[in-house]
């Protein structure tokens, strides 16, 4: 009998889907092992890309280290596993990662048959065009009959053919798996256009364009065609685990609202703002309440910053990408980031 | 002396557990029962993890509007088609690059074994290092340059190379005239199935008058003008229509005509390229698995080298050459899922977009293998049966 359960422990591992039959205990499989296992995207300079001495950097690995930060105490306990946009949402319910943060859209269909939910949305996109100047075209209106760079598994995919089918044009679609290969196609000239979200198109032509090509021979056309509200994405069924992805996010927003940085943390301990007390901990329960140490919100803004300042250094003015903060502002200053009070 | 007469109806008794007899049934069954066990409780535990995740299952969505383009279709679709037509666009474009990779890949390997046995010393080291350098590199890289040669070295649409005026070869693909649609083509595929039937029975006639009056007949030449002449003559009856679609630069690409994709042509090449040095090893084991007075017999008749190739060692090496070249065969189908790493639209590349947009993994990759596994086992027993046709008959 021994045997047969060895063989059925062997068969769970291989149907993966199997491997969560703990559901609701994300929260302790992670502590028990130590470590975040962070699912994020196969290298986009600005969100997610390894540097030049291997550590991860970019705003979707902020929020992963905000979240480790908020479970450990140490934002530095956290494994990568980047994943292409076909392979993310198996290993998610597979249990491979116990999260996403890899701009992922979130949507009803994902939210419901995927099994999955969302957390806050660390990032409003939208999806756009990357053209050649050399092309002339000055709208997305103008791409009648061009071939459009794609990558698959995306609801990019999907908001191509559906803008196409509105305006009543036609275009031929390039898909290939490797977001790298979907570039270098686009930038070999096999397609005209190279559709993303305009984040990740901004980090495209900052980063790719293979010399002589420079950032200034391409432009992002203005037409935006979808909503992308891009948000860190965990299982159904542990509450206590989402709660903390979603008040992690939160924690960072509500500390660029109150003036809070990673230089004057210290300082703002001593500060007699009730609000900032309670959210750096000062007066204790918000911790208590999320099951985590009081110390969350003050590790995570002492060791990855603010908002603000993980925006600016990732994709802001402080990158090559120089993305202006357009809707990702703060609600007070004309955007949609707008944290639910820690109170 | 009494002998003892071996009775195989009356054994010794024995007890049952010592009944070897009894002991092989008992065990298969218990091994049987605990497969059953483990299917069993992989199937249940999976099917009750999906619905307390509340994973949608079932194949409904089949019906569903896919919602996604697809670049390269042999049948009408579009977007608003349902998920059930996008699969059969992936599995005909696997199906297209599959058998067109069987055939080119057969004709190119066998040419190449053969040159290995040359006398000539240049042309056998050629096919020799064309055996070594293809086979030694794995599959995918040669996919990859081979479509990173197409989409870089070629020139854009607007610059593309025009060919006697109405080819017009870019990285978009080769673009190329098509007679525009008529109802006569219909009619031209009745007459080419036609010629093609007829072809074959003036084979068989030819070969039973050459057996018992010895007179040759040209066979080949009267095969081509049957396969190429029917569909013609149906052609002239029909009014001889010659209206064609031309390829036409309109704002980013060609607008009419026919195109054949960059990311096909890459993995057609691809496949036939590596899968024909394996072939051309195959082709020349098997001849050289002949005895040498074959050969020698055949020169000693006074056939030409080529003839001895085509009526002596060719048939017989076949059945050397026939078992291993169904595993290549299968090798290529199997293969053409690579597909997806240069953006040819074939089933895998369909049905991992629709996993996606669904989220309903486990379905659809039952659909691949049973699809992959249709096909394949289609060949096998294709091959199979040609396999016993050519087989020796010992009498």
């Amino acid at each position: 009998m021994g045997r047969f359960l060895n063989a059925a422990a062997i068969g769970c591992v291989v149907l993966s889907v199997s491997g969560t039959a703990w559901a609701g205990k994300d929260l302790d499989t992670v502590k028990a092992r130590g470590q975040l296992v962070c699912g994020t995207m196969e290298g986009t300079a600005g969100f997610a890309r390894a540097d030049s001495q291997g550590k991860w950097v970019g705003l979707d690995v902020d929020v992963c280290r905000a979240v480790a930060a908020t479970i450990f105490g140490d934002s530095e306990k956290v494994k990568y596993v980047p994943l292409s946009a076909q392979q993310r949402f198996t290993a998610l319910q597979s249990g491979e990662v116990d999260m996403l943060s890899n701009n992922t859209t979130a949507t009803l269909t994902r939210d419901t048959v995927l099994g999955l939910d969302f957390g806050a949305v660390t990032y409003y996109d939208g999806q756009g065009f990357l053209v050649n100047k050399k092309l002339g075209v000055k709208s997305a209106k103008e791409l009648e009959g061009a071939t459009v760079c794609v990558a698959p598994g995306t609801t990019t995919e999907l908001n191509l053919a559906d803008y196409f089918r509105a305006n009543k044009m036609t275009f031929k679609p390039v898909v290939i798996e490797k977001v790298d290969e979907v570039r270098a196609a686009f930038f070999s000239g096999r397609c005209d256009v190279y559709t993303n979200d305009s984040s990740s198109l901004y980090a495209t032509r900052a980063a790719n364009p293979p010399p002589p090509l420079t950032p200034e021979d391409f432009v992002v056309l203005p037409e935006i065609i979808s909503k992308e509200p891009l948000a860190p994405a965990f299982r159904h069924g542990d509450n206590q685990f989402g709660d903390i992805v979603r008040w992690s996010q939160y924690a960072m927003v509500d500390a660029e609202e109150n003036g809070i940085t990673s230089k004057n943390v210290d300082e703002m301990l001593k500060t007699e703002n009730p609000s900032i007390k309670r959210l750096l901990g000062v007066t204790p329960g918000m911790g208590k309440a999320l099951g985590v140490d009081e110390k969350w919100a003050y590790n995570i803004i002492k060791q990855v910053g603010n908002y603000g300042e993980s925006f600016e250094r990732n994709v802001g003015m402080g990158s090559p990408l120089k993305i202006v903060r357009g809707l990702n502002a703060l609600w007070k200053n004309g955007g949609l980031q707008y944290a639910e009070p820690i109170r | 002396m009494a002998v003892e007469t071996l009775d195989s109806t009356t054994r010794p008794k024995v007890a049952p557990w010592n009944d070897p007899v009894v002991r092989g049934w008992v065990f298969q069954i218990v091994i049987v029962g605990l497969v059953g066990l483990l299917a069993w409780f992989l199937v249940t535990n999976t099917l009750e993890n999906l619905a307390r995740q509340k994973i949608a299952s079932g194949y409904d969505y089949l019906s569903r509007e896919a919602g996604f383009e697809i670049g390269d279709s042999m049948i009408p679709y579009s977007p608003a088609s349902t998920y059930a037509r996008a699969i059969l666009v992936g599995m005909l474009n696997t199906l297209k690059v599959a058998v067109l990779g069987i055939v080119l890949s057969t004709i190119l390997g066998t040419l190449i074994g053969i040159g290995r046995l040359s006398p000539n010393w240049l042309l056998s080291k050629i096919c020799e290092w064309y055996v070594e350098a293809f086979r030694n590199v794995p599959l995918l890289l040669w996919l990859f340059l081979f479509y990173k040669l197409i989409s870089e070295a070629f020139p854009g649409p607007r610059q593309a190379i025009s060919l006697l005026g109405s080819l017009f070869l870019s990285n978009r693909g080769l673009y190329f005239p098509v007679p525009l649609a008529d109802p006569i083509h219909h009619w031209m595929a009745v007459g080419l199935l036609v010629g093609v039937v007829a072809a074959f029975v003036v084979k068989r006639w030819a070969k039973r008058r050459q057996e018992a009056t010895g007179l040759p007949f040209p066979t080949i030449r009267a095969a081509i003008a049957l396969v190429i002449g029917v569909p013609l003559v149906v052609w002239l009856l029909g009014g001889a229509p010659h209206h064609m679609s031309w390829p036409e630069l309109k704002g980013f690409n060609f607008q009419g005509g026919t195109v054949i994709q960059p990311e096909f042509t890459a993995l057609l090449v691809g496949l036939v390229i590596y899968t024909s040095a394996f072939i051309a090893e195959i082709v020349r084991s098997g001849i050289l698995a002949l005895n040498k007075g074959q050969s020698e017999a055949a020169m000693a008749l006074g056939l030409s080298r080529a003839q001895s190739m085509r009526l002596v060692l060719l048939p017989q090496a076949m059945r050397v050459i026939v078992p291993p070249m169904t595993s290549q065969y299968l090798n290529i189908t199997k293969n053409s899922s690579l597909a997806i790493a240069i953006g040819y639209p074939d089933l895998v590349a369909a049905v991992n977009v629709t996993i996606n947009q669904t989220g309903q993994a486990i379905e659809n990759i039952l659909i691949i293998m049973a699809a992959f596994l249709t096909v394949s086992l289609g060949i096998s027993a294709f091959m199979n049966w040609y396999n016993k046709r050519i087989a020796l008959r010992e009498r």
